[in-house]
C-alpha cells in the first residue's frame, strides 16, 4: 500500500454563517470573506503539514487545483508544488491535478510539470483533470467542450513529452505548429500519470486503456460508489484483456485518527460537517453545467445527483462516517476499515486528506502522526502489485 | 383550424423534427434555447393567416445532434439549406432569443429568401454594462420566474411536471444551448459588425421586463439594423410570444401585412 496525504488548503477561517447570505463556497462568493492576513497564515501553516508528512514517512503529498472558493486555495497549484520540490528530498509529489481544457495554453502544463520533475530530480506525479463544473462557471470554458478539450490537451501533452521536437499538434481547440518543449521531463518516458474522477464512465474506458493504464483515483465518494466504479475499472480491464493492478487503483478520502474511537469522532465532528456542509456547498446547476458530462452519463449521475440532494440537508459526522465518507476512528478502527475496503475494493493507493473542513493545525499534526505511526505499518504489507504495469506502446 | 402536421426533414445530414400547419405566405419559426416539441396558441393564431413552419433545430428535442454542430453560425447556415430544400420563397422569418439570433446571423449571411424579418428578444449581441441573467446558474423555479414576468403565470409553469421523455429532452436542450451560447454567453462579437447588412423589413419586440436579455438590448438591436423598429411590451418577460400571445400575435400579423 502506497499512502500520499492530499491537501486541499481550504480557508478555514471562513464565516461559516455565510451560507444565510449566499449558495456557496463557490464562484460567487463575495472574495471579500478571504482575510489575506489570515490566509497568508494558512499557506504556511499547511505548507508545514505537509512537509511534515514527508518527515513522517508518507509517500507522497499532493495539492490540486480549484479557483474561486473557499473549499480550495490552490487556483495555481504548481506554486505550491514548487516549493514543495526545494522543502521535501524523499517523498513524491502529486498536483491532482491541473484542469486541461480550462486553459488556451495547454502546453504550460508540460513545461510547468516538467519544470516541477527537474526540480524536484524525478519526484512528479501529474494529475490531469476536467476540473468540477463549478470551474466552467468562474472561467466561462464552455462546459460542452470540456470532454474534447480534455483529450486533446492531453494528448498534447503527452506528445510534448515524448516526441522529439519540435513537432506538429493538430486538434480541433488545440493547434500548435511548434511543439517543442523546454525543459523535458527527468522521469522517463513521462512521470506516472493519476486521473482523480468523481467516476464518468467516459474517463474510466479512457484511463484503463492498454496504452495508458493511469492511476484511477476515485475522490470523496461513498465506499458504494467506490465499489461500484473501481469495479467498472477492472471490468474494463479485462475487457481490454488485461488484470488490473491494485497500484492503477487509489482512493482519495478524508481521515482522522485519535486516541479512541470516541474521541476520535468528537474531536472531528464540526471540521468533517463544515467540509461537507459549507465548504462543499453548491447547487446543482453549479455542480453540473449542462454538456459537463454526455446525456449518458448525466441519466445515471442524474440519479446519484438526486440522491445527494434527497441527503439530509446538514450532513453529520455520523452519516458520512457510515457512508464511507470519512474514515474516522483510533488507529486500530481506521486500519481495520482501510483493510476491510481495500479487501472488498483492491486499491493499492490511499490519498488520505488529513486536513479538512476547519480542522485546527493541532488535531491535524496528531491524527498524521498517529496515521504514520500506527495506522500506515499496519496495512503497508497489502495493495502490492502482483505483476508490473507494462503499458502497450500506442499507434 | 386543422392540427399542424408533423414531419421529418434531412437537411445537411440531419434529420430534424418540423411541424407544419395553415395556409398562406410561409412563416418560419424559429424557437429559443428551450425547444419548441408543441403547437402553441401563438401558432395556433398565426396559422390562421399564414403557413407557419416550426422546426426544432439540430441539437434540440426530437431533432438530432450533428457532428458538425459547434455554434450559431452552424445553425444559421443549416437554416440557409433548409430554407433551399424546402423550397421557401417570400419567408415572414420570426425567430426568438435564439431563434431570433439565428435569424439573424441568416439574414446577414444571405436574406434573398426572406421578405420580412421578425426578432423577438434576440440574443447575439452584447451591450457593455447591462449584464444578462445568468440562466445557466438558475435552478429550475428561477428559469419560470425569471422568464415569466407575470406571477399567475408562473405559478401555473411551476405546475407542469414533465414526463421522462420531456425531461431528456429538456436536458439535450440544455447541452446544446451551452454548446452554442455559454461563451462568449448567447452573443458572437463579430455578429453586430454585420447587422447592418440586413435589407428585408425587421422589427424587433421585445419584453419590458426582460430579465435574461435586459430591455436595453432592444434599441441597440434596432440601431444596427437600417430601418427597423422596435415594439416594446408591457409587463411581459423573455418570452412574449408565450406570454403576451394576442399583443404578439397582433403585432406580428401588422407588421407582416405593412412591410413592402
Amino acid at each position: 500500500m502506497e499512502f500520499h496525504m492530499i491537501h486541499l488548503m481550504p480557508f478555514a477561517e471562513l464565516d461559516l454563517d455565510y451560507d444565510k447570505k449566499y449558495n456557496s463556497a463557490w464562484v460567487t462568493l463575495p472574495n471579500s470573506y478571504y482575510d489575506p492576513a489570515k490566509g497568508a497564515k494558512l499557506y504556511n501553516r499547511y505548507m508545514d503539514e505537509l512537509v511534515y508528512a514527508d518527515a513522517l514517512g508518507f509517500d507522497g503529498v499532493c495539492c490540486n487545483e480549484h479557483h474561486q472558493n473557499a473549499y480550495g486555495l490552490m487556483p495555481i497549484p504548481g506554486v505550491i508544488a514548487g516549493a514543495l520540490a526545494r522543502e521535501t528530498k524523499r517523498c513524491r509529489i502529486a498536483v491532482l491535478g491541473r484542469a486541461l481544457p480550462l486553459l488556451t495554453y495547454p502546453l504550460s502544463v508540460a513545461e510547468e510539470y516538467a519544470m516541477l520533475d527537474n526540480i524536484s530530480n524525478g519526484r512528479l506525479i501529474a494529475g490531469f483533470v476536467r476540473g468540477i463544473g463549478a470551474e466552467y462557471h468562474s472561467t466561462g470554458v464552455n462546459p460542452a467542450e470540456s470532454h474534447d478539450r480534455f483529450h486533446e490537451a492531453h494528448d498534447l501533452i503527452l506528445q510534448a513529452w515524448t516526441k522529439p521536437g519540435p513537432s506538429v499538434y493538430e486538434g480541433k481547440y488545440y493547434h500548435f505548429d511548434y511543439v517543442n518543449t523546454w525543459p523535458r521531463p527527468v522521469q522517463q518516458p513521462h512521470p506516472p500519470i493519476w486521473i482523480p474522477s468523481q467516476g464518468s464512465r467516459e474517463t474510466i474506458e479512457w484511463s484503463a486503456h492498454p496504452t495508458r493504464k493511469y492511476t484511477y483515483l476515485q475522490t470523496f465518494s461513498p465506499v458504494a460508489q467506490l465499489k461500484r466504479f473501481m469495479g467498472l475499472y477492472s471490468e474494463q480491464c479485462e475487457k481490454y484483456g488485461y488484470q488490473v493492478q491494485p497500484q492503477q487503483l487509489g482512493w482519495a478520502t478524508p481521515i482522522y485518527v485519535s486516541d479512541t474511537d470516541e474521541a476520535a469522532v468528537r474531536e472531528a465532528r464540526p471540521h468533517i460537517e463544515a467540509f461537507y456542509n459549507k465548504f462543499l456547498r453548491m447547487p446543482m446547476e453549479m455542480l453540473l453545467p449542462p454538456g459537463y458530462l454526455s446525456l449518458a452519463s448525466l441519466a445515471s449521475v442524474g440519479d446519484k445527483a438526486r440522491a445527494a440532494a434527497a441527503r439530509p440537508n446538514a450532513l453529520t459526522v455520523e452519516y458520512v462516517m457510515e457512508q464511507g465518507m470519512f474514515i474516522c476512528g483510533s488507529a486500530d478502527t481506521v486500519a481495520q476499515k482501510l483493510e476491510h475496503h481495500q479487501k472488498e475494493v483492491g486499491y493499492g493507493k490511499i490519498i488520505a486528506m488529513m486536513q479538512f473542513g476547519t480542522l485546527p493545525h493541532d488535531l491535524t499534526k496528531r491524527s498524521m502522526e498517529l496515521f504514520a505511526r500506527k495506522v500506515m505499518p499496519k496495512i503497508r504489507h497489502i495493495g502490492a502489485n502482483s505483476a508490473p504495469v507494462v503499458v502497450e506502446a500506442a499507434e | 383550424m386543422s392540427e399542424p402536421k408533423e414531419t421529418y426533414e434531412t437537411v445537411a445530414g440531419c434529420k430534424v423534427h418540423v411541424l407544419r400547419g395553415g395556409k398562406g405566405a410561409p412563416l418560419l419559426f424559429l424557437h429559443g434555447g428551450r425547444g419548441a416539441g408543441i403547437w402553441l396558441p401563438f401558432f395556433k393564431s398565426l396559422a390562421e393567416k399564414y403557413e407557419v413552419i416550426v422546426p426544432e433545430h439540430p441539437g434540440f428535442g426530437r431533432s438530432d445532434t450533428p457532428d458538425w454542430l459547434d455554434n450559431v453560425g452552424d445553425l444559421a447556415n443549416f437554416y440557409l439549406s433548409f430554407i433551399k430544400q424546402l423550397g421557401l420563397k417570400e419567408i415572414n422569418l420570426v425567430g426568438t432569443s435564439l431563434g431570433g439570433w439565428i435569424g439573424a446571423d441568416l439574414a446577414v449571411r444571405n436574406s434573398g429568401a426572406l421578405r420580412t424579418l421578425t426578432l423577438v428578444a434576440p440574443a447575439g449581441i452584447h451591450v457593455n454594462g447591462v449584464p444578462k441573467g445568468d440562466l445557466f446558474l438558475w435552478n429550475p423555479e428561477q428559469t419560470v420566474r425569471n422568464l415569466f414576468a407575470d406571477e399567475k403565470l408562473q405559478e401555473f409553469a411551476l405546475k407542469q411536471v414533465p414526463d421522462e421523455d420531456e425531461r431528456k429532452r429538456q436536458m439535450k436542450n440544455a447541452l446544446t444551448l451551452a454548446k452554442v451560447g455559454w461563451q462568449p454567453r448567447l452573443y458572437d462579437p463579430n455578429l453586430r459588425k454585420w447587422l447592418h447588412r440586413i435589407d428585408r423589413p425587421t422589427l424587433v419586440i421585445w419584453g419590458d421586463s426582460d430579465k435574461l436579455i435586459p430591455p436595453a438590448y432592444g434599441p441597440a438591436y434596432r440601431d444596427l439594423i437600417p430601418g427597423s423598429k422596435l415594439e416594446i411590451i408591457k409587463a411581459c418577460g423573455h418570452v412574449p410570444h408565450i406570454e403576451k400571445t394576442a399583443e404578439c400575435v397582433a403585432l406580428v400579423s401588422k407588421f407582416i401585412e405593412g412591410a413592402k
